[in-house]
């Protein structure tokens, strides 16, 4: 990394001809060589000691996730609950790392979570769609940040993005990313929509310029949300920033992780993709919310020898 | 934060009932070798000896041949396609129903990683007697006449590298064409072979069909030289192949030699680098560089060397070295002490003649053999790395400044198996693959097989085709 570098990187996203040269420039991916090495990492065998701390691991980096038209504060406060102490009758287990609920439930998360540690997130610009006027996504942001969200959880605009008008999505996120001050800004590129892995290398190299903390691949309201192979390239994409820029930015799949198998084969892919610097909550995150109860049904199973009931855990 | 450190996750041997000594398999049944002769098989991972095999000698080759050829004339040469295609569904159906078994088997006996075994020798194995299984009754439409027949007994001899899977791409096509065969597995890897014997036991296989005799070159030799083979079908080593060619010469038998490589992995500079990287590991490092089709030259284009070097090392570095039977290996034991000292006395002359060894941190278990993973870099084409079939994990990376320069070199080699090519334009893979003399060109992938595509060299990696239609003309009068 040499200085050069960074603020020359930081003229990319100046004008539309650099910004559209420097993603272009990215080398390609092949979808066919990266689905088989995703596939070839998730048969790693991940057993007894190195299972028992993969599952720990993988409950602090939930981001326990409530965005249901019908989420009430009552709804909330269940799931903060939750969120501080995943397996009440075992003080051992790890807390979460963050609630995410939309911005008007944000005032019941801060309660709920007061003095946890727990994160509150919250989605804004008008998620899921991203389809409303910039000031509407600036104005929903500053009202979830004002509200307490530590973290905020943006859509791009992947219209935009297709029909190439990278600059357009660039300032918007450069525009959130202000409105968001102290919060972290997490980048969801609905890779599900995107269509191909070049698309994706370039969003997530986009997303990055722009100043996103974490780059995130699913809204989880559309048919395909996360994905292995979706989130190797991404991982590849923050290994390869930091080696340009020495900066860190953390990865969050999001949607259709519902395993204990699933969560693993994830950090092994973080693992031997990023590297362990991102096997932190800081780092890489996974947005989901059946995933924390097979999560704990699996560490009591590996703790007791045998597997409880559906009834043993909460309900959330 | 610790680091994430993979538990061990053996697979269990206890599924592999391995007896304490075989025979031959001569006729459809186990027999003991006419002069009591014997070797051990060895796991090469823990040089713990597995089972005692017989050796075969002159007359257990002969008792072989005979039988081949009585069940030949009496039996499988007569019997309709329809009916030899039962029992090679019936074989290729077995197989599945006992890969994990095999795989066990082969992994401990060969040192290949049991990943490999299970997802990549097992499943093709079984899909290459299922693909040829189809072709029996459609033999008169594959393109060499109304009624194409048989050439009667094949002598079959195969390598140590892929031992069942090299099995299977000789008796697959043999059997559907017609013909009877008597199979040398080498001295090293003789289990799966036997365990295949016992396969062809359950599916009811007429006696004589399938012989199955263990031994060193000395019984590849009886058996090449027996007068009563009318076909040769060799896998191995060019030098050897040479002797074969050499020795059949006038005979009236037909010969396939399918021999070594020193293939080149081409990665331009606008080649999807994360792949490419992949592909190189999986060309040089996939079944411990044990390959005949391995990608062991690097042509690299200068532009992108130094950042192409920096991944392929952190790639390296994560590469598991160890216990075969770990589901998490990636890169298990060197086959024998013998290949070890090849692979040995060869890096120790790259060293000498200038160019720069580098392998990632890995420690190597104390028994067995073991070859850390290693890349030379500032090769020339005039290095003996460069040129020879080193058949270990040992990558040689030389550049090039221009496709044509990059063509020139790959094709500057006595071998021509295979090449590989990576770069995001269609066009310029097509107009390489032209030029590149090798019987099997990968594009943006490596060392991907599949038995509908005939695999096969030029100049000295032999001649003929095996797998596909193309692989039918070796066992068929044409």
């Amino acid at each position: 990394m040499t200085a050069t570098t960074t603020s020359s990187l930081a003229e990319v996203g100046r004008s539309a001809a650099t910004l559209r040269t420097f993603l272009h420039g990215l080398p390609g991916v092949d979808h066919v060589g990266a689905e088989q090495r995703a596939a070839l990492l998730g048969t790693r065998s991940i057993k007894t000691g190195a299972k028992a701390w993969a599952i720990d691991l993988a409950i602090r980096m939930v981001d326990l996730t409530t965005l249901e038209g019908a989420d009430t504060p009552g709804k909330v406060r269940a799931l903060g609950a939750k969120a501080r102490r995943p397996e009440p009758s075992d003080p051992s287990c790890p807390p979460v790392a963050a609630v995410c609920v939309y911005p008007s439930m944000v005032p019941a998360a801060v309660e709920a979570l007061a003095g946890s540690g727990v994160r509150v997130a919250s989605v804004a610009t008008a998620f899921p769609s991203g389809q409303v006027p910039l000031e509407v996504k600036l104005a929903d942001t500053r009202a979830a940040v004002a509200a307490g969200a530590d973290e905020i959880d943006m859509v791009i605009s992947r219209g935009a993005f297709l029909s190439g008008r990278y600059v357009e999505v660039f300032e918007e996120i450069v525009a959130v990313r202000q409105a968001c001050g102290a919060a972290h800004l997490k980048v969801i590129l609905e890779t599900g929509e995107l269509g191909t892995y070049d698309n994706v290398r370039r969003a997530s190299w986009l997303a990055m310029l722009a100043g996103a903390d974490f780059i995130k691949t699913s809204t989880g309201k559309v048919p395909v949300a996360a994905t292995l192979p979706v989130t190797l390239i991404m991982l590849e994409a923050v290994r390869d920033f930091r080696a340009v820029t020495g900066r860190l930015i953390g990865v969050k799949p999001a949607g259709g992780i519902r395993t204990t198998k699933d969560a693993i084969r994830y950090l092994v892919l973080v693992n031997e993709t990023a590297g362990p610097a991102w096997l932190d909550p800081d780092r890489f995150r996974f947005g989901a919310s059946s995933l924390l109860n097979d999560l704990l049904m699996q560490r009591g199973k590996l703790a007791t020898g045998v597997y409880s009931g559906p009834d043993y855990v909460s309900l959330d | 934060m610790n680091a994430f450190d993979y538990a061990p996750a053996p697979e269990s041997r206890s599924i592999v009932d391995l007896r304490p000594s075989y025979g031959l398999f001569i006729n459809g049944e186990f027999v003991d070798p006419a002069d009591g002769a014997g070797l051990k098989s060895v796991n090469p991972a823990s040089e713990e000896v597995l089972a005692d095999v017989a050796e075969a000698g002159p007359a257990d080759v002969d008792r072989a041949v005979t039988a081949a050829r009585a069940a030949y004339e009496t039996v499988w040469g007569p019997m309709p396609g329809t009916q030899r295609a039962k029992y090679l569904f019936r074989i290729a159906r077995i197989i599945q129903e006992r890969s994990r078994e095999l795989a066990v088997l082969e992994s401990l006996d060969n040192g290949k990683p049991i990943r490999e075994s299970r997802d990549v020798d097992l499943p093709l194995t079984a899909a290459h007697f299922f693909y040829y299984a189809g072709w029996a009754d459609k033999l008169p439409h594959a393109g060499f006449g109304p009624h194409p027949q048989p050439l009667g007994v094949a002598g079959q001899v195969i390598p140590w590298n892929f031992p069942l899977l090299m099995l299977a791409w000789k008796i697959a096509p043999a059997l559907a064409c017609g013909n009877t065969v008597v199979l040398k597995p080498a001295e090293t890897t003789p289990l799966s072979a036997l365990l295949f014997a016992e396969i062809c036991q359950q599916a009811d296989l007429p006696p004589g069909v399938v012989n199955i005799i263990t031994g060193a070159g000395q019984t590849g030799a009886a058996l090449v030289n027996h007068t009563g083979v009318d076909k040769i079908a060799f896998t191995g080593s060019t030098d050897v192949g040479k002797q074969i060619a050499r020795a059949v010469a006038g005979t009236g038998k037909k010969l396939t030699l399918e021999l070594g490589g020193k293939a080149a992995n081409i990665v331009f500079d606008d080649a999807p680098i994360d792949q490419a990287v992949e592909g190189i590991v999986n060309g040089i490092f996939f079944n411990q560089g044990h390959v005949c089709c391995a990608g062991s030259r690097l042509l690299v284009q200068e532009s992108i060397h130094d950042q192409l070097l920096e991944s392929l090392k952190r790639r390296m570095a994560l590469l598991r070295v160890g216990d075969p039977l770990d589901k998490n290996t990636d890169i298990g034991a060197i086959n024998s002490a013998t290949q070890l000292d090849r692979i040995r006395a060869l890096t120790q002359i790259g060293g000498e003649e200038g160019a720069h060894p580098w392998s990632p941190p890995c420690e190597l278990p104390e028994r067995g053999f073991w070859f850390a993973p290693t890349i030379f870099t500032g090769v020339s084409q005039a290095h003996r790395i460069a040129r020879e079939e080193i058949f270990g994990p040992v990558l040689s990376v030389l550049t090039f400044r221009t496709p044509a320069e990059a063509v020139e070199k790959a094709n500057n080699t006595p071998y021509g198996l295979s090449a590989g090519i990576w770069t995001e334009k269609g066009s310029r893979i097509l107009s390489i693959a032209d030029k590149l003399r090798a019987g099997v060109v990968w594009a943006n992938t490596f060392n991907t097989f599949d038995p509908a595509s005939p695999f096969g060299g030029y100049k000295e990696s032999g001649y003929g085709r095996e797998g596909g239609r193309h692989g039918l003309e070796a066992y068929l009068d044409v």
